[in-house]
């Protein structure tokens, strides 16, 4: 998986290319510990990514939460079909908000 | 059919996966299909890796073939860990809020709702656990 995350003001956005599972997702977990307390939106960019599992999901909670206890937003953009179908299966679209376009 | 022995680690889960990609694209297996199997073995072998033989490691067997009418797959993960019967899980509530929501649960419930079918046994000390998806 590649990550590349852009830092502009208290707005970070990451972007995921690949797939966000058991092997990947420690890596996005030590970069996630990296963003700045003070951010205030956090943005993913799933636009290139080919799927999420329950280990990706687990770090999307807790940033979830996260965002959520300093009254920040979080926003998941483009993610493709399959992504979706976990989103809508585990629940996980009621508690992201998530983006198409 | 194809066969893999590899150890029950989490950093081999992406040998695990890749393993079973290569035959499901000799197959030209659909990409939603290939998804819902990658994520499943994804979720079971590091089940596997976690539990089965904590603290020690141990061997995970990994048995995958094809069949027709209807053409489908058949993945077969083998230890010799704990006894663990993944669908006797308690299924998570999924309609809980974000602050009350725990990840517990979350890949089998995933792996049972995209398989066709999942057969768990345990025998001669092997935990043997199958999942079967219509490609």
């Amino acid at each position: 998986m590649n990550i590349s995350i852009t830092q502009n003001g208290t707005e970070t956005t990451v972007a995921l290319e690949g797939r966000l599972d058991t092997s990947t997702a420690p890596e996005l977990e030590a970069k996630l510990d990296t963003i700045p307390d003070d951010v205030m939106a956090l943005n993913f960019d799933f636009g290139e990514l080919r799927y999420v599992s329950s280990a990706g999901l687990r770090l999307l909670l807790a940033s979830q939460k996260k965002m959520n206890s300093r009254g920040g937003k979080m926003v998941i953009r483009k993610p493709n079909e399959f992504i979706m179908e976990v989103f809508e299966a585990t629940g996980f679209s009621d508690i992201l908000t998530i983006e198409n376009a | 059919m194809k066969e893999l022995s590899i150890d029950a680690e989490i950093k081999n889960t992406r040998l695990a996966t890749e393993f079973v990609d290569e035959l499901l694209e000799e197959h030209n297996c659909n990409l939603k299909a290939q998804t819902q199997i990658d994520i499943a073995i994804d979720e079971i072998f590091s089940n596997i890796a976690r539990y089965a033989y904590a603290p020690d490691t141990g061997t995970v067997r990994i048995v995958a073939e094809i069949t027709e009418n209807p053409k489908s797959v058949k993945i077969t993960l083998i230890d010799s860990g704990v006894p663990y019967n993944p669908l006797e899980a308690t299924e998570p509530d999924i309609t809980l809020s974000a602050e009350e929501r725990e990840i517990g649960g979350l890949g089998i419930y995933m792996v049972r709702k995209t398989m066709d079918n999942i057969i768990y046994e345990y025998k001669d000390g092997q935990n043997i656990l199958s999942i079967v998806k219509n490609i």
